[in-house]
């Protein structure tokens, strides 16, 4: 059984406009030890994702329906003390801005003590220790010193190393990383993902990273999921999906990026932009922008301004989309016919 | 010193040629951080003493752009990038070093000498949410900076001229009576262009024009400037951080570290072989979509602060070939055989 396992998720915000759904159908597992990205661009709802795995979705934003199952239990339904047995200790969250995570009148050694103490029957000395510990894990050049010191003391890659250490502080079955470097410089964004992935590796901790960069997924993750107006549109080994997106979206997202292209060649855009999740088109939220709404014969694929598309198997790869399963009948039906 | 500057250099290399539409040459911008006189006074061993502490932002930069060309300068946040933009556009004034266009110096001119300029020198900027005035409708947005460098043009003809833009640039020509807020990221950074495109420049300075964007909506942006450029023989001066835009926007790029130009070199031979440590090691950073690409190079250390710049070459704290001579000697940039300049001692002694 896997670790996590998150069925028909449905996350809504309830606006004064109207009811808003930011996530609906959305579900993935994650085993112990591996690592899955969650891609998709601002408004997508890869944070919501990330927060309602956690329980941290604010009001008016609430879950509505479907089921979160961590190692056979249900964190949709538990109340505050029991999510907070969970809340850092088991499952630990790293954020965007390092600067807004930490407090900042507080010293790094405070903050870590504090946290192992909130969890663990623990004495001031020996939380000090294990804080020490994990700051050499992360690479910290002189540890020590840096139990001492405030946030505003440390460069921003450092202190994403500092956040990184208090992650891993009480040693968690799965981080959810929330766009951790998109913050930093590439450079220092290199040497994060790169130490991330490798204690990962070490310890045996699910991670799951959300990002908008597909370059960082494919460096860092085993599977992905890519996400568009609020659903999961397409997800399965990332190798598999980078090397050969099915959902004309992730297509487009790819063949958008410059290092597709001939340098100086006109980019493959995908017109219009993402839509307003309070005015969703019908059937596939996709289809105002997708270019295969008309077959190569010029007629019009109906199906897709009309039902919103299941999901269809590719491979290893499930996709939602009329258009691939269209595709995957057509290839399947000779076959059938030999067989007859 | 027997040392020429790039821009020297440059003129040694081609004299008959014509000069850049843009050349700067030993620029420099320092930044007070000690406020004013007053607040400059401390009290040291019963004196009164005047402290004062600089950033030193860019420290002479030499550069020329060529008509035509889409120079990119790229480097890290902090690297003094954005500076180089501003202080060439004249929204800040340089602390020493030269700014010429088209063959004029232009960092001394009063704002009145300054106007025709403007119109040649156009800027886009990276925030496309807090460069449009909330206030004025898209029409006024496009309408002003012709009025202002055409005073004598009709209202018919601002008006033409404003539509012309506003279809170059695929905004509908009935949003004009709208406002910035209604309108997405990507719209917004097209009518920045439109802006910058109303007066017909023939020099854009774009800071970052497409950090902000969403990667399906980067391509839309980078298009149109690849297109206008094409329309109407625009040069650009491409300020990012984003390597793999400069790959596919730049004819040329100029590397940046600490203030300091370290590589410029034409945009295939920079990523084919790059020279600089500090180049190499930003290129094996990006993140790259295949699996089989080696293992970034991964440099040790923090940037250091440009209040305290490091001697020698800024670069050595983290450069895996620094030597004594790197800490003691500022490199220059120099000329190589395969047309690019590097400023690198490793690169001069032949040791990289």
């Amino acid at each position: 059984m896997a670790l996590l396992e998150v069925r028909d998720l449905d996350v809504r915000f309830a606006l004064r406009q109207g009811e808003v759904r930011a996530l609906r159908d959305v579900n993935f597992t994650l085993d112990r030890g591996e690592r899955l990205g969650i891609v998709g661009e601002s408004g997508a709802g890869k944070s919501v994702v990330a927060f309602s795995l956690l329980n941290l979705i604010a009001r008016p934003g609430h879950i509505a329906g479907g089921s979160i199952r961590f190692d056979g239990q249900e964190l949709t339904g538990l109340g505050e003390r029991g999510l907070r047995r969970i809340r850092g200790n088991r499952i630990s969250m790293i954020f965007q801005d390092p600067l807004m995570t930490l407090n900042p009148v507080l010293s790094i050694g405070e903050q870590m003590v504090e946290c192992l103490k909130a969890h663990r029957r623990i004495s001031r000395r020996e939380a000090r220790t294990v804080a020490l510990h994990k700051l050499q894990q992360v690479q910290i050049p002189s540890p020590a010193t840096r139990l001492d010191q405030y946030p505003h003391e440390l460069s921003g890659g450092m202190r994403q190393r500092v956040i990184i250490a208090i992650a891993l502080l009480l040693d968690p079955d799965i981080i959810i990383a929330d766009e951790p470097t998109t913050a930093l410089d590439v450079t220092i964004q290199a040497e994060i993902m790169a130490l991330l992935r490798e204690l990962c590796e070490k310890h045996n901790v699910g991670l799951i990273l959300i990002t908008h960069d597909l370059g960082v997924v494919s460096q860092v993750t085993q599977r992905m999921l890519v996400m568009y107006a609020g659903r999961v549109i397409e997800q399965g080994p990332t190798r598999e999906i980078i090397n050969d997106p099915q959902h004309p979206y992730t297509q487009g997202l790819m063949n958008a990026l410059p290092q597709m292209a001939t340098p100086g060649s006109h980019l493959n855009q995908i017109r219009g932009s993402m839509p307003s999740l309070s005015q969703l088109p019908p059937g596939c939220a996709f289809h105002p922008r997708c270019d295969f709404m008309h077959r190569a014969d010029g007629s019009a694929r109906h199906a897709c301004a009309e039902r919103v598309p299941d999901f269809v198997a590719s491979g290893n790869c499930r996709v939602a989309c009329h258009m691939v399963a269209e595709m995957l009948a057509l290839d399947a039906r000779p076959a059938e016919e030999e067989a007859r | 010193m027997t040392t020429l500057t790039e821009a020297q250099a440059q003129h040694v290399a081609s004299p008959g040629s014509p000069p850049p539409l843009l050349e700067v040459r030993g620029l420099r911008k320092r930044f007070s951080l000690s406020g004013d006189f007053l607040d400059q006074l401390r009290f040291k061993g019963g004196r009164l003493v005047r402290h004062r502490e600089f950033v030193h932002a860019i420290n002479g930069v030499d550069l020329a752009i060529q008509r035509g060309e889409a120079l990119c300068v790229v480097g890290e946040s902090g690297c003094g990038k954005s500076t180089v933009a501003r202080t060439v556009m004249g929204l800040i004034s340089p602390s020493a070093g030269e700014i010429r266009y088209a063959g004029e110096r232009i960092d001394r001119l009063s704002p009145k000498a300054l106007l025709p300029y403007r119109k040649r020198m156009q800027m886009i900027f990276q925030n496309p949410y807090a460069s449009l005035n909330p206030r004025m409708t898209i029409q006024q947005t496009l309408e002003e900076p012709i009025r202002l460098h055409h005073p004598d043009w009709d209202r018919r003809r601002v008006r033409d001229k404003v539509t012309e833009v506003m279809a170059a640039v695929g905004i509908e020509p009935d949003w004009g009576g709208r406002f910035g807020h209604e309108f997405s990221g990507g719209q917004r950074q097209r009518i920045a262009i439109a802006r910058a495109l109303a007066v017909d420049p023939e020099f854009i300075v774009a800071d970052e024009p497409i950090s902000a964007l969403d990667v399906s909506i980067q391509a839309q942006v980078l298009n149109l400037l690849m297109d206008a450029q094409r329309e109407r023989d625009l040069t650009y001066l491409f300020i990012t951080h984003d390597l793999a835009v400069v790959e596919h926007f730049g004819t040329r790029v100029a590397v940046m570290y600490l203030g300091t130009v370290c590589e410029v070199a034409t945009t295939a031979t920079l990523f084919a072989t790059p020279r600089h440590p500090y180049t190499q090691a930003l290129l094996s950073a990006i993140p790259r979509l295949e699996d089989d690409r080696p293992q970034p190079i991964r440099l040790t250390g923090e940037v250091p602060t440009p209040v305290n710049l490091p001697s020698g070459c800024v670069f050595h704290g983290r450069c895996p070939h620094a030597e004594p001579r790197c800490r003691r000697e500022v490199p220059v940039l120099r000329p190589q055989a395969d047309g690019s300049r590097v400023a690198c001692h490793a690169v001069e002694e032949g040791r990289l």
